[in-house]
């Protein structure tokens, strides 16, 4: 069993905790050789290198693969794909986007957002946000899976792979990226945060979330939102827990102001310890909260954020 | 240009899913069924292109079972002119899976030749988000996932992307496949002079067998479960009571 794992690889460097997690699921399939696409990735290279459980590290730099376009990641990895018997990458954005069309090109299903492996065959994955976990056994000779990383632990870092450059196919020029607008954050990343806290509608406003920035501030937490918080133009899209957003399972996980659709607990509900703070006593986030508070958020956040 | 809009049925999104106890599935039986969420706003995004000249032709498809009618002429009933139902179970509980899925909508895509297609980011039932992606490669066209925002230009579309980082914007050649995120646009209710005329407009009914496309499935479904529950948490009355039992009994802080 071989398996190819694409690095999460932006603006030439590497997401060590999403790549690392990913490692760890796939080396419960067999060898693991990890990808580094780029326009510059050979730093990236130099640091996945490192992780263990990976035996070796392609490197496939090239101008057009600098901004994770679909179109070109995947022919690249379509080309590799002969040598392998599982193909796979975290969960992200980039992943999600890329895989899909991977495995499309190899005439084989995806699976995505894979939560466990029983075998080199059968996976499980969740299904209607989170309510139902389904066991699938893949009937193809090549399985392509996306791995959902908040279920997996990092692997550690120590090894030491050997590093190989590859040749990258020519650019079929279909896709030509713009621009990114990305916010500068010195807060810890929120799928990779020990701690994260979220807003909800409740908060208000966009200035009002300061109040949720300054008690991530005092935790030294990451900032999550609900859809409607993002929705109103209170927190930017990067922000939202969810569904169909980001999927988080920190040590502490705190919503106020949440009501706790299930879109947004199907991002949170493996969270180790759930705090909620709602004035509404009813609130569904009551039902999966280890510890809940009913009150104004107004009140208590900022009392909370003094006494910690 | 014509405008390609792939719609699906799944349950509602209101509906507490429930998981049948012997493991074989999820219950669907009685449960309100709707047009997939981000389908709705696809169909809005491709009738505004129309509204706006961007396009002359919307054209909804949906492959399922035959009751997959209805959320095809609720697709024509908020504006699409008109639809193609491929059926292709006979068993609402029957999930075609995205490459099939795929693979029927180019065999469409082939005889109906758009400029554009419009589908959902994901279906909340099977949350693959897979489907848009597939059929790009198959067609080998240019693709543009979880867009917050659409603009035509010429031969090209501009796409604003959500992103993990944030926002990505990139230019894609033409024809070419988008898939829309939740905040691209606000979708319209069908008004009820709307859905009447809906009832009117042509809706094709065809069979995988007529694009001569095999949907069997690639994955086995070996046993679908409910997801561990929580332990049961407690209510705490006061701040200082929640630091102390995140200090001293969880240990977190
Ligand atoms: C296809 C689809 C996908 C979706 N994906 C996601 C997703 O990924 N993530 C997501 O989060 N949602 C998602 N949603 C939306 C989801 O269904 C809910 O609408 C959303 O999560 C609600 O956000 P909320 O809890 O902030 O708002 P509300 O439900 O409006 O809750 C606000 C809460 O704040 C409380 N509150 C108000 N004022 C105060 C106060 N002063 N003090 C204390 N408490 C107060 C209220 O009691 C209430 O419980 C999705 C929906 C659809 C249809
Ligand atoms: N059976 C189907 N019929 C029509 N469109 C579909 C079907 N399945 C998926 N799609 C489209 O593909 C999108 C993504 O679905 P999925 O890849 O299953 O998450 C949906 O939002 C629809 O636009």
């Amino acid at each position: 069993m071989a398996v190819l794992l694409l690095a999460e690889v932006t603006d030439g460097e590497l997401n060590m905790d999403a790549t690392a997690k990913a490692v760890t699921a796939a080396a419960m399939l067999g060898d693991v050789t990890l990808l580094c696409a780029g326009a510059s990735a050979a730093d990236a290279a130099q640091a996945a290198a490192t992780i263990e459980g990976v035996t070796t590290v392609l490197v496939a730099e090239d101008p057009s693969l600098g901004h994770r376009l679909a179109e070109p990641v995947a022919a690249l990895m379509a080309g590799l794909a002969g040598d392998y018997t599982h193909i796979s990458a975290p969960a992200t954005t980039d992943a999600k986007n890329i895989l899909p069309r991977v495995a499309a090109l190899l005439d084989v299903m995806i699976l995505t957002d894979v939560s466990g492996i029983v075998d080199a065959d059968t996976f499980e994955r969740p299904i209607y946000a989170g309510n139902a976990v389904q066991t699938v056994k893949s009937r193809d000779a090549t399985k392509v899976l996306t791995i959902r990383t908040s279920t997996f632990d990092a692997a550690g870092t120590g090894g030491s792979a050997e590093i190989r450059q590859i040749d990258v196919p020519a650019p079929q020029g279909l896709s030509e990226w713009v621009e990114d607008k990305v916010a500068a954050s010195d807060r810890p990343e929120l799928t990779s945060a020990g701690r994260v806290v979220s807003g909800g509608r409740g908060i208000g406003s966009q200035e009002d979330f300061a109040i949720i920035e300054k008690l991530a501030d005092k935790l030294g937490a990451a900032i999550g939102a609900s859809r409607a918080a993002v929705d109103s133009g209170y927190a930017p899209n990067d922000w939202q827990v969810g569904q169909t957003g980001k999927v988080v399972a920190p040590e502490l996980y705190v919503a106020v102001g949440i009501s706790g659709a299930i879109q947004h607990l199907a991002g949170m509900k493996d969270s180790k310890i759930i705090v909620a703070i709602n004035k509404d006593e009813e609130a569904p986030i009551f039902q999966v909260a280890d510890y809940g508070l009913v009150g104004d958020l107004f009140q208590l956040v900022p009392e909370l954020t003094e006494k910690l | 240009m014509k405008v390609l809009v792939p719609v699906k049925r799944v349950i509602d999104y209101n509906v507490k899913v429930r998981v049948k106890a012997d493991g074989s599935g999820v219950d669907l039986a009685n449960v309100k069924m709707s047009m997939n969420p981000f389908d709705e706003i696809a169909v809005e995004e491709a009738i505004r292109l129309r509204e706006k000249g961007a396009a002359d032709e919307v054209v909804a498809v949906s492959i399922g079972v035959k009751q997959a009618t209805e959320t095809l002429r609720t697709a024509l009933a908020m504006g699409a002119d008109r639809a193609v139902l491929i059926v292709a179970a006979d068993d609402p509980a029957t999930d075609i899976e995205p490459l099939a899925v795929a693979k029927l909508l180019k065999a469409v895509i082939d005889a109906e030749a758009p400029g554009l297609v419009l589908c959902g980011k994901q279906a909340i039932d099977n949350d693959m988000n897979a489907t848009g992606q597939m059929l790009s490669a198959l067609l080998g066209w240019s693709q543009a996932t979880f867009a917050s925002k659409v603009e035509i230009e010429g031969d090209h579309a501009l796409v604003t992307r959500e992103v993990d980082g944030g926002l990505q914007t990139i230019r894609v050649r033409m024809p070419a496949v988008v898939s829309v995120d939740l905040r691209l646009n606000e979708p319209r209710y069908a008004s009820l002079p709307n859905i009447m005329k809906a009832k009117k407009k042509p809706l094709e009914e065809k069979t995988p067998a007529d694009y001569g496309v095999d949907v069997s499935p690639r994955l086995e479904v070996v046993k679908t479960v409910e997801p561990a529950a929580r332990k049961a948490g407690i209510m705490v009355k006061s701040v200082d009571e929640l630091v102390d039992k995140l200090k001293n009994e969880a240990g977190v802080i």
